[in-house]
């Protein structure tokens, strides 16, 4: 197969550099045509519709209002007027901004710790591990319907959970995804439980990468368990840490299944998320345009922590 | 306290901190796993009860008698039969066309040299950062528009033709040498470790696929299980045995492909790490 190419002129095309291209382009075909048509062309479509205003009739009915509907969805007036705190406190974008965000930064933070204390614990000799492996990855599998609508029931008035707070002391008798203030630690929880043994995979494959002669030095060195863990195993780490937490805060900032199942952005606006809050002005309020306008909001900011975790990977790649 | 650690350790003279810390070492790990499990056991056990006993005082691990007439109940009450044909149909499907078109488009990345090859690459992967929930309604519009809604071939499309699986397989093509690939001397095992790891990852993925079956699927035919628990949830609500009942039933599945064939789950993330 291996026929050498170079010797012929570059610029003229052979017919055997055509055939090249051909079968290239008949492997591609399959799978390009269905990419362009249903992924591609939407990507583009959508950058266009956050400028103009459209229920979703006749594709006369559409009316180009330029950013309009950016000013809309920011209440721009008003929060010149009343200054920002009015945009986290009323606007709906605001809210969900504020939701998604606190979300975020309590759920990535707790599964990255549970995450770790999984896989060093399962990084020792431990009987059973595969056992313990296979029952903290298991949620991750788990369809998010069922056992969302069970971690809902757990949660409810007289569930399990309130017993457990009771017979610990304390008291809680409300249902959890009913009341404004825990609704969100709610979707918190579950999410953490379902997320920990996902990462623990991933640090656990990343454990096996550190050079056990690091612990023996440190160990000469007279550090004791503690200082290894924070001298040796955590920087190791980082990478893995850096890759780890942008992948879960871009996940974060798509969260919808759990919420739509759990509270459906309840009570009141307690849990209102961006993909929500996209969610409702599309398919119930059929505001094409703001919903669009919503759905750039989201993609600027997935966008700007997926450029950090590719310029990070080429800086520890070259290392 | 001098004892033989089994395995690939060798003798470990042990101090009493050092059995301590192994103590609490399992202590936490048995924690967490009934903190994980937890969900299912209770899950069960609800299924298995009366209404009334379900938020009982206290709480009752073991029901009473078991009601194993609440699993057939809910054949006549909801439609899950077809839930799951529907389901089963667009799992395969999905999983059989976005298998071997993105081998096919990979392959050509990875190993051949053509015109406007580094552009087509630039596409799938800038797509690739996009979440889908900001083109969902651009792409509804499109399939509404193409008389696709409240198909099943909604999701099919939807779902076939991701950019991320052109990316997993060429990643893996590219770590083949080329000379390898000529002489046809690749480890078969390899191989098919790859495609292994993408099947079920597509099959689990539109399995358990929530959002996009609400959006597109109305009519009861054409439901797939997420969707249908759902529609079972919000019509009876307050029959908690019973939702808890199909919810087992629709774990049952995947539970089993995953329990077979959890090696390949665990190898595809510690190695690609990555996730559509």
């Amino acid at each position: 197969m291996a026929k050498s190419t170079t010797r012929e002129p570059r610029r003229a095309v052979s017919s055997y550099e055509r055939r090249k291209t051909l079968i290239a382009y008949s492997f591609l075909a399959p799978n390009f045509i269905g990419f362009a048509i249903f992924t591609l062309l939407p990507v583009l479509f959508s950058i266009f519709l956050s400028f103009v205003k459209w229920k979703g009739g006749a594709f006369s009915t559409m009316e180009w209002v330029g950013l309009n509907n950016y000013a809309e969805i920011f209440k721009v007036t008003k929060v010149a007027e009343k200054g920002l705190g009015y945009l986290f406190t009323k606007v709906d974008l605001g809210i969900a901004l504020k939701n998604t965000l606190f979300y975020t930064l309590v759920t990535v933070p707790m599964t990255l710790v549970c995450a770790i204390a999984l896989a060093l614990a399962l990084n020792r000799a431990v009987r059973g591990a595969i056992g313990f492996r296979t029952v903290f990855f298991f949620p991750y599998v788990a369809s998010m319907v069922a056992i969302c609508v069970c971690w809902r029931f757990m949660m409810m008035k007289n569930g399990p959970i309130n017993q457990l707070i009771m017979a610990m002391g304390g008291s809680f008798n409300k249902s959890w995804t009913a009341d404004s203030t825990m609704a969100i630690w709610s979707i918190i929880l579950v999410s953490v439980w379902r997320n920990m043994g996902y990462y623990m995979v991933i640090y656990l494959a990343a454990l096996q990468g550190v050079p056990a002669d690091l612990y023996e030095a440190a160990t000469m060195d007279g550090a004791n368990k503690w200082q290894q863990f924070t001298h040796v195993t955590l920087p190791q780490l980082r990478p893995t840490t850096f890759f780890a937490s942008t992948m879960m805060i871009i996940s974060c900032f798509k969260i919808y299944d759990v919420v739509a199942i759990m509270t459906e952005g309840g009570p009141g606006r307690s849990t209102k998320m961006l993909v929500t809050y996209i969610y409702d002005e599309a398919f119930s309020n059929f505001n094409y345009g703001i919903a669009s306008a919503i759905a750039m909001v989201l993609l600027v900011i997935v966008l700007v922590f997926t450029l950090a975790q590719f310029s990070m990977e080429d800086k520890y790649a070259n290392r | 306290m001098t004892q033989m650690v089994q395995g690939r350790h060798t003798v470990i003279r042990r101090s009493p901190a050092s059995v301590a810390l192994k103590a609490l070492l399992y202590a936490v790990l048995i924690a967490l796993a009934l903190f994980t499990l937890i969900p299912f056991v209770w899950m069960i056990s609800a299924s298995l009860k009366l209404d009334r006993e379900v938020f009982s005082y206290p709480i009752r691990w073991i029901p009473e008698t078991f009601h194993w007439e609440n699993y057939r109940l809910i054949w006549s009450k909801v439609p899950l039969v077809t839930y799951f044909k529907n389901t089963a149909t667009i799992a395969l499907l999905v999983t059989f066309i976005q298998t071997l078109t993105s081998s096919f488009a990979a392959y050509a990345f990875a190993k051949l040299q053509f015109r406007g090859r580094n552009t087509l690459f630039i596409c799938y992967v800038a797509t690739i950062a996009v979440p889908w929930q900001t083109y969902m309604l651009p792409q509804f519009i499109l399939m509404r528009a193409m008389g696709l809604y409240d198909t099943l071939w909604a999701i099919v499309v939807l779902q076939s033709f991701s950019a991320f699986g052109v990316f997993l397989m060429r990643q893996f093509y590219q770590g083949i040498p080329t000379e390898l690939c000529e002489a046809a001397r690749i480890d078969g095992l390899s191989e098919y470790g790859i495609w292994a790891r993408l099947v079920i990852f597509t099959f689990v993925g539109t399995w358990n696929d929530y959002m996009g079956p609400m959006i597109y699927l109305t009519r009861d035919v054409n439901k797939t299980v997420q969707v249908g628990l759902r529609r079972f949830i919000q019509e009876n609500s307050s029959d908690y045995h019973l939702i808890m009942a199909v919810s087992v039933c629709s774990l049952l599945p995947v539970s089993v492909v995953f329990l077979a064939l959890q090696k390949y789950f665990i190898q595809g993330i510690a190695t690609t790490g990555l996730k559509g």
